[in-house]
């Protein structure tokens, strides 16, 4: 990736060949070889759980890792090439993954292929065959895997696992009704079993098929000691692509549009499969009922919550720097220290420590009982007033910041231009207000932009002080009124449990990049010409 | 705090002295009073969660005595609990992240610094524009990405903090880049051709000139990204389900959130122990970040 205009250096480097005490070659083999033998590794086990994906990816970094490292020229691309790889992989990659599942329907009930749904819809509806015997079991162990041995109604033993179908096991010893030894197998005896709560919980889910047909169903069991044969109420019938339900009859037809089986009357099986929906989710966050109205008064917080958080603390932050910049001020580097306080607190410390002190429940509360005479001040409660304690808050987080950042930028300015302002008469305001202030927003506006750009996502102050509530009323959907665009996707984006649609919620964080994106290079632009122009 | 200003001139006048006294606290004096309103908003809230870890009630919602009761039971308690184990995640993925990144980040600085290549003007606009695309935003594709490594490498899946470190690293060039290429910049360029003239390798000048001469933003960088790692909320929660593996945000969440008044005291008591490094370091520092964030950001 890079051909270097740098004249080439006058002296190899040590890490090229061994000359002397070159220790510099012997750590870079052996580092090379760690990287490559750990790409093979990824590369082999990826292979051996068919994820190709993750197979092209590791070879491909590691050859162009060897192509970088061994190549005399690419020098730069030395110095870059370990932080782009996280980067492509952990960032530009799962940037580009957000946008494909923003146009499929990925979420509960859509998690896999079509073939996988199936699977789970059959296994999901296996129902005891009616009047089906029950035999007596023995669990066994071949290696990690976990088995069935039972005695059938001849007297035959049968063995099977998750991936053998049941066979007639030649050689096995019974005492009567029980197998007690199958060659080739361990028996577990119901003890160890009763002592191993993993092993009870594998064993209550397995299934193993009575023959190859998987119409002819699985034994299961549901205690350990005994097995019957499952099978499935469903039929899969893959040349129509249809279900069949075989105890009502109801047909169910594969629909490739939505990703469900879908009945004549419009029911459908509770299992589907990931299919692309195009920009369906982009458009659900603005005409789905549920989402709709809480979307546009979100939006508008975010704005709101962002700009004025920016607004109040750089104001508060540039006063304190302007009033406290002054020589004839003693013990200055005192105050600094202690008005940096909040921000050297950290963040999350600070949401959840303002959160008891605010207390949603109004009778107790340190801000009330000392500052508003015991008043039963609704702080995290009200919409209002939660909005107000959300930027209250913030705004004692983040003034020490800009407080910081203005006394930096201000010490920088040459002490000559208040001198010439002086002289020529201009009164204090004046010389702020046409000298100091521009100069302060040439340094601190991509700051400012910056942390525009950070509280439009500050997901933990809202998560942790008022966790979005309180929540609205009209809709069903779990947002309230101080949730932001980050905390919302958050909340629909189920993956802390609940129903998920990952679907919607990356259609959401594209829209809320784009606005970010927007909004930033906007401000960029402007920052330029007001450069220009000084 | 006497009443002197600038010129120690003795003037035995009295109406003289008083009307420079009087000068003084119009221009100097009032701003003493108003610095300790500022203080006191603050450091209040840190005042009162150091009163409130050591007082043995252990609820921050009763009393409105600060410093009434002092014991260090809610500290002994804490043993009690996992806070430790978080305790001691938190620091080892937040010192991992913070060598990797600025290993990363300098690196990449002092490429894109000096280093002429084709694609480098492009390379650092397409960094500009990931940078704008928090990590946070694709926290849907990291969860989805790692069930599907943790197939592969059960070690970088979900529930793993390498993972976690890993993803972290992912951001660091992005948000760290930028910040160390401005302050790269204003190391002289006649420092590494004086070196290659005396038969330095690109290496040797890197190591042994550029980064001891980069320091401050190298410790700005560091610090912002401990803090930033130690905080972070969203993608911890996503990837570290088991308890064992939490870090302490998202286990100090969980004390808060689940039982509102019965864990106050442990809160306060681990809010002051998660804290005080930081604070320690914050102070100490403050001169380096100070000078990073203004000289380090890039002008439009």
């Amino acid at each position: 990736m890079s051909t270097d205009t740098t004249p080439p250096p006058v002296r190899e480097s040590h890490a090229r060949t061994w000359e002397g005490t070159g220790w510099g070659f012997a750590a870079k083999l052996v580092l090379m070889a760690a990287v490559n033998a750990l790409g093979i590794y990824v590369a082999w086990s990826a292979w051996t759980v068919d994820q190709w994906g993750v197979l092209v990816g590791s070879l491909a970094l590691v050859v162009v890792a060897d192509v970088v490292y061994f190549s005399r020229r690419r020098l730069a691309g030395k110095y870059i090439y370990p932080g782009l790889v996280f980067l492509l992989v952990f960032q530009v990659f799962t940037m580009a993954y957000t946008v494909y599942v923003a146009t499929t329907n990925y979420g509960t009930g859509h998690n896999s292929t079509q073939e996988q749904a199936v699977d789970a819809l059959l296994i999901q509806n296996e129902r005891p065959v009616e009047d089906a015997p029950t035999y007596p079991l023995t669990i066994v162990r071949s290696g990690e895997d976990v088995g069935f041995a039972v005695v059938d109604e001849s007297g035959q033993v049968l063995v099977g696992t998750a991936a053998e179908p049941m066979e007639a096991a030649a050689g096995a010893t019974t005492d009567g009704d029980r197998v007690t030894g199958v060659p080739g197998y361990d028996v577990v005896d119901l003890g160890t079993l009763l002592a191993d709560p993993a092993l009870q919980e594998e064993v209550l889910a397995l299934r193993v098929p009575a023959s190859q047909d998987a119409d002819d169903g699985s034994y299961r069991t549901r205690e350990g000691t005994r097995a019957t044969v499952y099978s499935s109420s469903l039929d899969w019938d893959p040349d129509a692509q249809t279900m069949t339900d075989s105890t009502t009859g109801t047909v169910y037809s594969a629909d490739g549009e939505t990703g469900q089986f879908v009945a004549a009357d419009g029911s459908t099986l509770t299992v589907g499969w990931r299919v692309g929906v195009g920009l369906e989710n982009f458009t659900t966050a603005f005409t789905n009922p549920n989402y709709a109205g809480p979307f546009w008064k979100i939006t508008a917080w975010t704005f709101a919550f962002a700009f004025l958080t920016v607004a109040s603390s750089f104001l508060l932050g540039l006063a304190i720097a302007l009033l406290f910049d002054d020589k004839r001020l003693r013990g200055r580097r005192v105050m600094r220290t202690l008005f940096i306080l909040p921000y050297a607190f950290p963040a999350f410390l600070s949401a959840l420590l303002w959160q008891g002190m605010l207390n949603a429940n109004p009778d107790y509360g340190i801000v009330n009982s000392l500052f508003f005479f015991g008043a039963r001040i609704e702080w995290l409660t009200d919409p209002w007033l939660a909005k107000l304690a959300i930027l209250g808050v913030n705004l004692w987080l983040t003034f020490p910041y800009f407080f910081l950042v203005c006394t930096g930028a201000m010490q920088s300015l040459p002490n000559e231009l208040e001198e010439a302002a002086r002289i020529d008469g201009a009164s204090r305001w004046r010389h702020f207000r046409a000298i100091q202030l521009p100069l302060l927003l040439i340094s601190t506006t991509p700051l400012l932009i910056a942390s525009f750009a950070f509280n439009f996502n500050n997901f933990v102050i809202v998560y942790m002080l008022t966790g979005g509530g309180p929540r609205f009323t009209d809709t069903s959907a779990p947002l309230g009124h101080t949730d932001i665009l980050i905390t919302m996707i958050y909340q629909i984006s189920g993956v802390q449990g609940g129903s998920a649609d990952y679907g919607l919620a990356s259609a959401l964080s594209i829209i809320v990049f784009l606005v970010v994106g927007a909004v930033s290079a906007f401000a960029f632009r402007r920052t330029r010409k007001l450069e220009e122009v000084l | 705090m006497t009443a002197t200003t600038d010129s120690p001139v003795v003037t035995p006048d009295a109406s003289r002295r008083g009307a420079r006294r009087r000068r003084w606290w119009l221009e100097v004096g009032w701003k003493y009073p108003l610095a300790a309103v500022v203080v006191f908003y603050a450091a209040f809230p840190l005042a009162y969660v150091l009163s409130a870890s050591l007082s043995p009630s252990g609820t921050l919602t009763g009393s409105t005595q600060l410093f009434r009761e002092i014991s260090a039971q809610n500290f002994s308690a804490l043993g009690d609990t996992r806070f430790w184990q978080w305790a001691g995640n938190s620091l080892v993925i937040a010192l991992s992240v913070v060598v990797g990144a600025v290993l990363m980040g300098a690196a990449a600085a002092y490429a894109f610094s000096r280093f002429r290549f084709t694609g480098r003007r492009v390379s650092l606009t397409s960094l500009l524009v990931v940078q704008m695309f928090p990590q946070m935003l694709a926290f849907i594709a990291i969860f989805l990405l790692l069930l599907t490594l943790g197939e592969v490498v059960p070690a970088l899946g979900l529930n793993s903090k390498l993972a976690l470190i890993c993803v972290y690293l992912g951001g660091a060039l992005g948000s760290n880049t930028f910040l160390m290429y401005g302050f790269f910049n204003t190391v002289p360029r006649e420092l590494d051709e004086a070196a290659k003239i005396d038969g330095a390798t690109h290496a040797q000048t890197y190591w042994t000139i550029i980064l001891r001469l980069v320091t401050p933003i190298l410790a700005t960088v560091a610090l912002l990204t401990f803090v930033a790692t130690f905080g972070d909320f969203i993608l911890a929660r996503v990837v570290l389900t088991s308890e064992q593996n939490w870090t302490l945000a998202v286990g100090m969440y969980g004390w808060v959130s689940d039982q509102l008044n019965a864990n106050w005291g442990l809160f306060a008591a681990g809010a002051v122990i998660a804290a005080l490094p930081i604070l320690a370091l914050f102070l100490f520092l403050q001169k380096y970040i100070v000078g990073g964030l203004t000289s380090g950001s890039v002008k439009g």
